[in-house]
C-alpha cells in the first residue's frame, strides 16, 4: 500500500519524524530496516480473550477475514512465543493481575492492542463495582481498538496500525519502545512476577 | 394450583401464601428444610428442579425467594425465605436437597452477605478471596477507593470453610480441605485456550487421571445486577447482548417478555413472529459454533472454517436488519427496534437452503469419524436423575432424557402455535450432546421455514409510554437461550428502574457439574466434557 | 546419468593437487556442514510455508499472501522476528538443562540428514548400516523433549514431556518393525544398497501386500513421531497451552518449531526411500520409451518431490482429524499395529522364501 494512502496516524508520524532528526548509522539503519521487517510482517498473537471481543476474534480466523493472509494466524497459547496481545474483552479486578502476569511473561518485544471499549475504558460497565476502567491501568497499550465488539475489519485495520509502528521502531540504538516500558513500570511499582 | 396450595398448608400451617402467575409460599427460615424436603420428596408435587436463588435485600430485611420447577408435571413454585438480622444474616441451607443449592447459595452469600448453615462451600463464587463488602446489597459502598484493582496476585486457598450450628444455638465455622498438601494439582486456566473464556479449573491429577477439580468464575464478573439497579428499564436491556453472546436475541426477548408482562403491553403479531424467528436463527449460529470450536479442541481444526461459513451467513441477515454483527440490541419493549430489512425473506430461504447440505458435511467429516467416535462416546456420562439434581437444562440436559426445553414446557410467544420436535436422546454421553446440537440446528431450520413465508402485516413495534415504570410486584419469565433455561426476576417499586433484576443464566449449572463428570477420567477428557457441555463464561458470570 | 559421485571425486582431487590430504577433508568437511545448514533452515522455512499454504486450502482459505509474491517470504520474516526475540531466562529452572534441549532436539534431525539419498552420490555419508544408524539418531530428539519438559519446571510441560516419551518409545517399535519388514525385504541396510535394489521397480509395487501394509503402518507410526495430529498430544493446544515448549521462547522455540518441520520431511524421506525407491525415477517394466523419459528428471528432483507428497499426506491428517486419548493413542499401538507388524514380517519372509514378489 502506499504511504500517503496510510498517512492518518500522527503519532506515528511524530516517530518518523524523530527519526529522522536523530539520524543513523548506514550499517545499522540497514540491519534494522531488515528486522522491522521480518517483525512488522509476522505479528504472532496470544490466544487472549475474555468476552464477546474474542469471538469476532476467531472470526477475524476464519475464512472470510481470514488474517492469515497477514501471517497473523500463528496465535500462540504460551506468552512466552506470541507478539502481541490483544486484550479483547473486559478486564475485571480479578482478572488484572492475571493479565498483568501474562503481559511480563510475553517475551520482548512484545505489545498490546486495547480491542473494544471495555479494554479501553470499561464500556458499557464502567460504572461496575468490578471493572477496571481501561487497562491501561495496569500495561501499556501501543493501539486503542473502539468498537463493541469491534469488526473484525477494524480488527485487521488495528493489527496494521501496529505493523506500521514496528517498523518505524529502532531495534538497534535507541529502542523507543524500551524507554516506554521503564516509564510505565517506574510509575507501576510492582515486583517481578516473572518467577 | 389451588391443589399445591392445600397440600403445603396442610403440611405447614405456619406458611401463607401469595397468589399470581406463580405461586409464592412464605416460610418461616426454620421450617424451610423441612419443606424443602417435602416439595420434592412428594409424588404429586415433585419439585425436583431449583431453577434459581434469587438473594434479596428488602433495606428492613434479608431474603432468598427460590424458583422450583417439577420435571414431570411442569409446574412452578416460588418459596420465600427472610431474615431480619443485618449483622450476620443466616439461612438454612438445601443443598441436600437441590444439589444445585450449593452454587447458587454461594453466588447469594458473595453477593449478599446470607450464610447458609451446613452449606458444605461457604466461599465467595464471583469476587476475589479479599473482597470487602457484599455488593448487592443496597448499602454497599461502591467507591474504588474501598475495593482498588489489584496488583498482586490473589491469595490462594486450599481449604473451604462450613457453618453449623451445634444443639446450643451456637455456629460454628469449620475449615474442610479441599486439596491434600500432596496432591498434584494443576491449574487450567484462567488463561488456558480450552476454558472458552475466563474459567478456571483447579485440577488435581493423578498421573493422566483427573482426582477433583475445584472451579473459579468471576474472572469476568461484571455486576451487571448491580448496574441494572441504576438504569431505567429501556437501558438495561442491552447487557442482554453481553452474557451470552450468542443468545442474545433470546435473553432480549426473556427481558421484554418480562417488562411486557409486567406493563400490559400486547405485542403485535409482526413483532412476535420476528422475535422468534431471530431467536432460531441465533440458535442455528450459536450451535455451528458450538461444533466448530468444540472439534477445535479436539485437534480437528478444519471443522472450525466449515461451521463459521454458516454463521457468517446468519450474520450477515442479521446485520442487515440489526445493524451489527453480535451485540444486536435488537428486541424492545413493545417490539423490536428496526423493521426487518427488504432482502430478509430472500437471505433466510438462501440459508435455508445450505443448511441440509452443510449438516450432512459435518456429519460425514465428524460425527461419522471414528477417532471422533472413541474420544466422545461413553465419556462424561450424566444421567437424568443427575442432570435435574445439578439443574443442567438445554441441549445437555435434553441429552440425558430430560425434556426441558422451556418452549414446549413453558410456551411463551407463538412456540405454542409451531410445528416442531422437541430432540430429547437418552445416551446422557459427549457423543448424545453434540448429535443434540446439530438435530436442534434441524428443528430450528423447521420452525424459521414455517414463519418465512408468512410473516404478517402490521407495525413491528406498537406504542409504549416514553418514561416507563413499572407497577409495583415482582415477575418472573424463561425462555430458551441457546444453552439452557434462562430466567429473569424483575422487583419493582413503582419506580424508572427496577429495584431487583436477578439474571439466572443456564451456563452456571453447566459449569459446576463439570466436577461431577470428569472424576476419574483423563485430562484429555476434561476438554471433551467441558467443551460439550458448551457453557459461556461472561454468562455464568455476569 | 546424473552421477554425483563425479563431482564429488573431481572436487576432492582438485583439492589434492593443491593440498594435503588432511586439509582437503577438513574443507570438505566445512564445506558440507554449511550446505547442509543451509539446505535445512531452507527446507524448514519451506515446510512452514507449505504447511500453511496447504492447511489454508483445506479450510476454504487463502493463507499467507501478503508478504513477498503469494506469501512466499513470509517464514522469512518469520525467522527474522523470531531471531531477535527474547530469550526468557526462568527462575528455579536448570538452566544447562533446560538450553541444552532445544539443541538435542535439532542434533537428531540433523543426524538422520546424513544418510538420506538425495540423488546417485549425493549423500553426506554412505555407510553399511545406513537405514539402522538413521532409527537409532532420530530417537535422540525424544531426549531432549523429555529434558524440555522436565527442566521447565512446569506442570504442563511436564505432563507433555511425559505423554512424549511414552508415544515415542512405543511408536518407535512400529517403525522399527516395518523398516525391517523392508530391509529383509531388499536385502541390505545399506541406503545406497535398498535405493539400487528398486532402480526397476519401487519396493511399494514389487513389494505388493506386505510392502504396502508396511508402508500404511509406517505412515501411522512416522505420524505419531513427529508429535503431529491426530499424534499431537505432547504438544495439545486445546489441553496443555503448549505441551513440552510451553516455556520456551524466542530462538530456543524456534528450534522446537524447525525441528517439527525438519522431522516431517525426514519421515517422509525414509517413506519415501524405503517403498518409494528414495532418488529412482518411476520404471514400468517394457515401456522402454516412458522411462527414458522419466529417467531425464533429474534424481534430486525424485526424492524430494516424493519426500513432499508425502509430508502433504501427513499434513492432510493432522487437518483432518481429531486429536486420540492417550489411553487410545497406546491401544492402537500395542494392541493394533504391533501385532500386524509381526505378522506382517512373517508374511514378507514367505514372500521372500517363495519368490512370490515380482
Amino acid at each position: 500500500m502506499r504511504y500517503d494512502e496510510w498517512k492518518d496516524n500522527e503519532y506515528i508520524e511524530q516517530l518518523v519524524e524523530e527519526l529522522k532528526a536523530n539520524g543513523t548509522n548506514v550499517i545499522v539503519g540497514s540491519f534494522d530496516k531488515l528486522i522491522n521487517w521480518g517483525r512488522s510482517n509476522s505479528i504472532w498473537p496470544l490466544t487472549f480473550a475474555t468476552s464477546c471481543c474474542g469471538i469476532e476474534f476467531v472470526s477475524l480466523g476464519a475464512a472470510r477475514y481470514d488474517m492469515a493472509r497477514f501471517g497473523w494466524e500463528v496465535a500462540r497459547s504460551s506468552p512466552r512465543q506470541a507478539d502481541f496481545m490483544m486484550v479483547a474483552g473486559t478486564i475485571v479486578h480479578r482478572m488484572a493481575p492475571v493479565m498483568r502476569r501474562l503481559y511480563d511473561q510475553l517475551a520482548e518485544p512484545k505489545y498490546v492492542i486495547a480491542c473494544g471499549s471495555c479494554a479501553i475504558s470499561g464500556g458499557p460497565f464502567r460504572n461496575s463495582y468490578h471493572v477496571v476502567k481501561g487497562i491501561e491501568e495496569i500495561v501499556p497499550v501501543d493501539v486503542f481498538l473502539p468498537g463493541c465488539p469491534p469488526r473484525p475489519e477494524a480488527m485487521i485495520y488495528s493489527i496494521m496500525q501496529l505493523s506500521r509502528k514496528m517498523r518505524v521502531e529502532k531495534f538497534f540504538g535507541g529502542v523507543n519502545r524500551q524507554e516506554k516500558i521503564e516509564e510505565f513500570l517506574a510509575a507501576h511499582p510492582e515486583e517481578e512476577l516473572n518467577a | 394450583m389451588a391443589n399445591i396450595q392445600e397440600k403445603i398448608a396442610k403440611q405447614f400451617p405456619e406458611a401463607t401464601f401469595e397468589e399470581g402467575e406463580i405461586l409464592l409460599v412464605n416460610i418461616p427460615d426454620d421450617k424451610w428444610h423441612d419443606l424443602a424436603q417435602f416439595l420434592k420428596g412428594d409424588e404429586t408435587l415433585h419439585f425436583d428442579h431449583l431453577l434459581t436463588i434469587v438473594g434479596m435485600d428488602w433495606v428492613d430485611k434479608f431474603g432468598c425467594v427460590y424458583y422450583l420447577s417439577s420435571s414431570t408435571s411442569n409446574e412452578l413454585l416460588s418459596v420465600k425465605v427472610t431474615t431480619e438480622d443485618r449483622e450476620q444474616p443466616m439461612l438454612q441451607s438445601v443443598h441436600d436437597v437441590w444439589t444445585i443449592a450449593t452454587t447458587l447459595e454461594r453466588e447469594v452469600y458473595d453477593f449478599f452477605g446470607i450464610i447458609f448453615l451446613n452449606n458444605p462451600d461457604m466461599r465467595r463464587l464471583f469476587l476475589s478471596i479479599d473482597w470487602k463488602g457484599y455488593p448487592l446489597r443496597k448499602d454497599y459502598d461502591m467507591s474504588p477507593e474501598n475495593n482498588p484493582v489489584p496488583r498482586e496476585n490473589e491469595r490462594q486457598e486450599d481449604v473451604t470453610y462450613t457453618y453449623v450450628k451445634d444443639e446450643k444455638g451456637n455456629v460454628e465455622k469449620k475449615t474442610v480441605t479441599i486439596f491434600e498438601p500432596n496432591d498434584f494439582v494443576v491449574n487450567i486456566g484462567p488463561q488456558h485456550p480450552a476454558t472458552h473464556g475466563v474459567l478456571r479449573f483447579r485440577t488435581a491429577v493423578n498421573g493422566e487421571t483427573i482426582k477433583k477439580i475445584d472451579f473459579y468464575s468471576g474472572y469476568i464478573h461484571r455486576g451487571i445486577e448491580k448496574l441494572c439497579e441504576g438504569l431505567t428499564y429501556p437501558q438495561t436491556l442491552h447487557f442482554m447482548d453481553r452474557m451470552d453472546y450468542f443468545s442474545g436475541h433470546q435473553y432480549h426477548h426473556a427481558l421484554c417478555l418480562a417488562y411486557e408482562k409486567a406493563l400490559g403491553i400486547e405485542v403485535s403479531r409482526r413483532a412476535q413472529v420476528i422475535r422468534v424467528l431471530m431467536d432460531e436463527l441465533a440458535r442455528i449460529a450459536s450451535h455451528c459454533l458450538f461444533l466448530g470450536t468444540y472439534c477445535m479442541d479436539l485437534g480437528a481444526t478444519t471443522m472450525l472454517f466449515y461451521t463459521l461459513r454458516v454463521r457468517e451467513q446468519i450474520l450477515d441477515i442479521m446485520e442487515r436488519t440489526c445493524g451489527a454483527r453480535m451485540t444486536f440490541n435488537y428486541g424492545c419493549i413493545g417490539g423490536v427496534m428496526q423493521d426487518l430489512h427488504e432482502d430478509f425473506v430472500k437471505d433466510v430461504k438462501e440459508l435455508l437452503a445450505v443448511i441440509p447440505k452443510n449438516i450432512k458435511e459435518y456429519n460425514e467429516l465428524f460425527i461419522g469419524n471414528v477417532i471422533a467416535k472413541g474420544r466422545l462416546e461413553q465419556v462424561g456420562n450424566l444421567t437424568k436423575e443427575d442432570a435435574i439434581a445439578y439443574g443442567v437444562t438445554g441441549p445437555s440436559g435434553r441429552a440425558s432424557g430430560w425434556a426441558c426445553d422451556v418452549r414446549k414446557t413453558h410456551p411463551y410467544s407463538i412456540y405454542n402455535e409451531l410445528d416442531f420436535e422437541e430432540v430429547v436422546y437418552t445416551e446422557g454421553d459427549s457423543m448424545a450432546r453434540t448429535k443434540l446440537r446439530i438435530a436442534e440446528i434441524e428443528q430450528s431450520a423447521k420452525i424459521i421455514e414455517q414463519l418465512i413465508d408468512n410473516i404478517p402485516e402490521g407495525e413491528y413495534c406498537v406504542k409504549v409510554p416514553k418514561v416507563i415504570k413499572l407497577p409495583a410486584g415482582h415477575w418472573f419469565q424463561m425462555v430458551e437461550g441457546c444453552r439452557g433455561a434462562f430466567g429473569v426476576y424483575i422487583e419493582s417499586d413503582g419506580g424508572t428502574s427496577p429495584v431487583r433484576l436477578k439474571l439466572a443464566p443456564p451456563c452456571l449449572p453447566l459449569a459446576n457439574v463439570v466436577d461431577h463428570l470428569t472424576q476419574g477420567s483423563k485430562i484429555a477428557d476434561l476438554i471433551t466434557i467441558s467443551g460439550s457441555l458448551d457453557y459461556i463464561v461472561p454468562d455464568i458470570d455476569r | 546419468m546424473y552421477d554425483f559421485s563425479q563431482v564429488t571425486s573431481w572436487i576432492h582431487e582438485l583439492l589434492l593437487t593443491i593440498m594435503p590430504e588432511w586439509l582437503a577433508v577438513t574443507i570438505e568437511c566445512v564445506a558440507i556442514g554449511l550446505i547442509l545448514l543451509t539446505v535445512y533452515a531452507l527446507l524448514a522455512l519451506f515446510y512452514i510455508y507449505f504447511e500453511r499454504k496447504v492447511c489454508a486450502a483445506f479450510q476454504c482459505r487463502l493463507g499467507p499472501n501478503r508478504v513477498g509474491p503469494f506469501g512466499l517470504l513470509q517464514s522469512f520474516a518469520d525467522m527474522f522476528k523470531m531471531l531477535i526475540k527474547e530469550i526468557i531466562r526462568l527462575k528455579n529452572t536448570d538452566r544447562f538443562l533446560f538450553a541444552l534441549a532445544p539443541y538435542l532436539v535439532i542434533l537428531a534431525s540433523m543426524l538422520s540428514f546424513a544418510v538420506l539419498p538425495w540423488g546417485e552420490g549425493m549423500q553426506i555419508i554412505d555407510f553399511n548400516i545406513g537405514i539402522f544408524f538413521l532409527i537409532a539418531v532420530s530417537s535422540i530428539g525424544v531426549l531432549g523433549i523429555l529434558l524440555a519438559g522436565w527442566s521447565s519446571n512446569n506442570k504442563f510441560t511436564l505432563i507433555g514431556a511425559l505423554r512424549s516419551g511414552a508415544q515415542m518409545v512405543s511408536y518407535e517399535l512400529s517403525i522399527g518393525l516395518s523398516v525391517l519388514t523392508m530391509v529383509a525385504f531388499a536385502g541390505t541396510m545399506s541406503v545406497t544398497g535398498i535405493v539400487e535394489a528398486q532402480a526397476n521397480m519401487w519396493f511399494i509395487f514389487s513389494g505388493h501386500i506386505p510392502a504396502v501394509i508396511a508402508f500404511v503402518i509406517y505412515l501411522i507410526a512416522g505420524t505419531a513421531e513427529t508429535n503431529r495430529g491426530p499424534f499431537d498430544l505432547p504438544e495439545a493446544e486445546s489441553e496443555l497451552t503448549a505441551g513440552y515448549h510451553t516455556e520456551y521462547s524466542g530462538l530456543h522455540f524456534g528450534y522446537f518449531y524447525l525441528a517439527e518441520y525438519l522431522n516431517l520431511f525426514i519421515v517422509s524421506g525414509v517413506a519415501a526411500l524405503l517403498f518409494f525407491g528414495g532418488w529412482q525415477p518411476l520404471h514400468i517394466p517394457g515401456w522402454e520409451s516412458f522411462n527414458n523419459v522419466m529417467a531425464y528428471i533429474p534424481p534430486t528432483v525424485w526424492f524430494v518431490g516424493k519426500a513432499i507428497a508425502l509430508s502433504f499426506i501427513i499434513i492432510w491428517f493432522k487437518w483432518t482429524f481429531p486429536r486420540l486419548r492417550i489411553d487410545q493413542l497406546l491401544n492402537l499401538e500395542w494392541k493394533y499395529l504391533l501385532p500386524i507388524n509381526l505378522f506382517n514380517l512373517v508374511l514378507m519372509v514367505i514372500v521372500i522364501v517363495y519368490q512370490l514378489h515380482f
